[in-house]
């Protein structure tokens, strides 16, 4: 390693660009705090899917046509007689949904812990531009197939535009190039998803990271480690990136693969949330499916969409749905960060906010009922309230004393005690004895451990709301 | 907060009310049952291929996949004068086609991804005697379809038993009035090999991929451990 030649080109580079510089100041000397949870994996999970999806994608552009008479049939070809093509063609459409699986993660990570306050507004604004980008992906390539679902979802979807008055019609018309969705929309969403997104795609992530890399990231405690540093300016709290997370992020790699392999090797329509039955089909501009639904993860602005009666209201709402994120560091501007810390007006409000977000995501999968549309109104109150009522219901909370520097995490092995506990407390010894003379001790359930346990778990939520 | 949460759930509770659908029998199919998937092939020569094309298999990838020689394959499946490299193409004119059914047979390459195995396997076997029908038969599955019973030979004919529900008669029951040449048992593996073979030619590689799943996932669980135990020694020091 140490031979002079190698030294010497070394240096050659090294004078030329700053390989060390930036080596250090995002990796080796990048200063991440130490208490990182379960939610922190999920930022460089992203990245991961990331590239994944742009491996293959790039290998699946190789085979594939954009050309409404053979992009249907130019899938089956890389399912059937590529090599290794139906490996390819699942890691990409499992893929998209992992992604979004793990941005709403990050991003609720982003709630729990205040990370889009100040100073990481910026890191927040871009990140909501990624997601922006993600989505815009996501409905383009889904037309890629050319299935029928991919077809009706487009033409739905598109036909929205229309419903923005005086130019709403010659705009839906202009993105789609033709008077229904047709070979032209195929042709430009094929050059928007392979080549202008990506690129812009691209970007973003890097701003991302640039401005998180500026103000640094944030905690589980939602302290500012900077502020407590050693006498050689290194925070205190603070660990190098690398080899700290960069060793704790295989492990998460690892833990996230292996159900990314489940799914993708044993269930990779899961039962149709990832890849839709009806597209199997394809596209054919003259028979509507009966039941029109996108993917899940645009399924609870989709419910909003159809919660308002009016069509370009429901635009309006749905944009506004979405919108209104990139506002949350001004919405919310109590100084405590973490929720760790927060009043329990907070975390009531989060929990309804949740709850709100996963019921217009299942109700935007059910054809549109009556009780259905009620349910979905409701929920949709609930979703603006929580950001639009911010600056007013977070006036009330009473905040718990944040401390001055982090506080310590248990790790995994230090809950198995616990568990162990917990174990034995909702269990009893039994000695059973057999026919063939063999005594067996056995544990079987204990009634009133199980009772006290449930009634501790209940209380333990309870309080966690408080 | 109570009164909100029971709010909330009751809304989904009432969202959530029954469909009416039809239940669907289940399709007891094996993919790794290559003499099923033979007999499934031919089966779907003789009584489907005259209208339905799959086109995106190849007499081949038959051969390859189902472990038979090309001679077996050519003698036994694939009609007379095919090639071994032949997509499954019906002869039918689609222009006739429209005429004689009112629609043109789809290409069943991907109905079981579509439909689902369970699906194909109620609908094939929910034919009825319907003299109403321009062909004759009806399906309970699937209500007023263009596609006759084209397995009646082999079933025999079945009709249909009726209850009033409100103000709709709705089909309780299908009986077997006229056997046809097999017995209920020989035409139930009839149509469970033909399922099977639909299923097969719905994603060929379907079986690899979940043969090949545990390998991977046994992979990935090694590597996770000693990236554990790795992660373990550097922080060690990490309070």
């Amino acid at each position: 390693m140490n031979s002079p030649r190698l030294n010497n080109f070394v240096n050659w580079i090294l004078a030329r660009f700053p390989l060390t510089k930036v080596w250090n100041e995002h990796l080796a000397e990048y200063y991440a705090p130490k208490n990182f949870n379960f939610w922190y994996f999920f930022g460089s999970l992203a990245l991961l899917v990331l590239v994944n999806q742009f491996a293959t994608g790039i290998m699946l552009t190789i085979n594939y046509k954009p050309d409404a008479d053979l992009a249907f049939d130019s899938v089956e070809f890389i399912m059937r007689d590529v090599d290794w093509g139906w490996l390819i063609r699942y890691m990409h459409s499992t893929g998209a949904s992992a992604f979004f699986i793990v941005v709403y993660l990050h991003m609720f990570r982003g709630l729990l812990y205040g990370s889009f306050k100040k100073p990481r507004e910026l890191v927040w604004i871009f990140g909501m531009l990624i997601y922006l980008c993600l989505m815009a992906e996501a409905f383009m390539g889904y037309l890629l197939p050319w299935g029928q679902m991919s077809y009706w979802g487009a033409q739905v979807i598109i036909s929205l535009f229309s419903a923005i008055p005086i130019i709403g019609e010659d705009l839906s018309l202009w993105i789609r190039g033709d008077y229904v969705v047709a070979d032209a929309t195929l042709n430009r969403f094929f050059a928007f998803h392979v080549a202008a997104i990506p690129l812009v795609l691209v970007l973003l992530v890097f701003l991302h990271i640039v401005a998180l890399h500026q103000v640094g990231s944030n905690n589980p405690d939602g302290i500012e480690i900077k502020e407590n540093k050693g006498p050689d300016g290194i925070p205190l709290d603070g660990i190098p990136f690398h080899p700290y997370y960069t060793v704790k992020d295989i492990v998460g790699v690892s833990v996230f693969i292996f159900f990314f392999a489940v799914v993708l090797f044993y269930m990779p329509e899961l039962e149709g949330y990832f890849l839709e039955h009806a597209n199997f089909i394809p596209a054919d501009p003259l028979q509507t499916p009966e039941h029109i639904a996108p993917l899940w993860y645009f399924t609870p602005f989709y419910a909003i969409l159809r919660a308002v009666p009016d069509k370009f209201a429901g635009v309006i709402a749905m944009g506004g749905a979405i919108f209104v994120l990139f506002l949350l560091p001004w919405l919310d501007t109590v100084k405590v960060k973490s929720i760790r810390y927060r009043g329990g007006i907070y975390k009531k409000a989060l929990f309804l906010f949740v709850i709100s977000f996963l019921g217009l995501g299942y109700l935007g999968m059910q054809a549109p009922t009556p009780n259905a549309t009620i349910a979905a109104r409701v929920l949709t109150v609930i979703y603006f309230s929580f950001f639009l009522l911010m600056p007013i219901y977070t006036r009330w909370e009473k905040f718990k004393t944040v401390p001055k520097r982090l506080t310590s995490n248990d790790s995994l092995g230090s809950k198995i005690p616990l568990l162990k506990q917990t174990i034995s407390d909702v269990t009893q010894d039994t000695v059973v004895t057999t026919k063939s003379g063999k005594t067996l001790h056995l544990k079987t359930p204990n009634p009133s451990g199980l009772r006290n346990a449930s009634v501790d778990l209940a209380k333990k939520m309870k309080d966690s709301l408080d | 907060m109570k009164t909100l949460l029971t709010v909330i759930f009751s809304l989904f509770a009432f969202t959530c009310s029954a469909s009416g659908k039809t239940e669907l029998m289940h399709a007891n199919i094996d993919l790794s049952d290559n003499t099923s998937l033979k007999r499934g092939a031919e089966h779907y020569v003789t009584y489907c291929l005259g209208c339905h094309s799959a086109k995106h298999i190849r007499y081949l990838r038959i051969a390859e996949d189902l472990e038979l020689n090309q001679d077996v394959v050519l003698k036994d499946i694939a009609p007379v004068g095919a090639s071994i490299y032949d997509s499954m193409l019906s002869a039918m004119d689609k222009h006739d086609s429209k005429i004689w059914f009112g629609t043109v047979p789809p290409d069943l390459s991907l109905i079981a991804r579509s439909r689902g195995s369970d699906w194909l396997y109620t609908y094939l076997k929910s034919f009825y005697r319907d003299d109403s029908k321009p062909l004759g038969t009806n399906n309970a599955l699937f209500k007023d379809v263009g596609m006759p019973n084209v397995l009646w030979k082999l079933q025999g004919e079945q009709v249909a038993h009726y209850t009033q529900n409100g103000d709709k008669k709705v089909i309780s029951s299908l009986n077997l009035q006229r056997p046809g040449e097999l017995n209920p048992n020989e035409f139930d593996r009839v149509v469970t090999d033909l399922v099977n073979f639909l299923e097969y030619v719905g994603e060929p590689a379907k079986l690899k991929r979940q043969q090949m799943g545990k390998y991977v996932l046994l992979f990935i669980l090694i590597v996770g451990f000693i990236g554990y135990l790795l992660k373990k020694e550097y922080w060690k020091d990490i309070h």
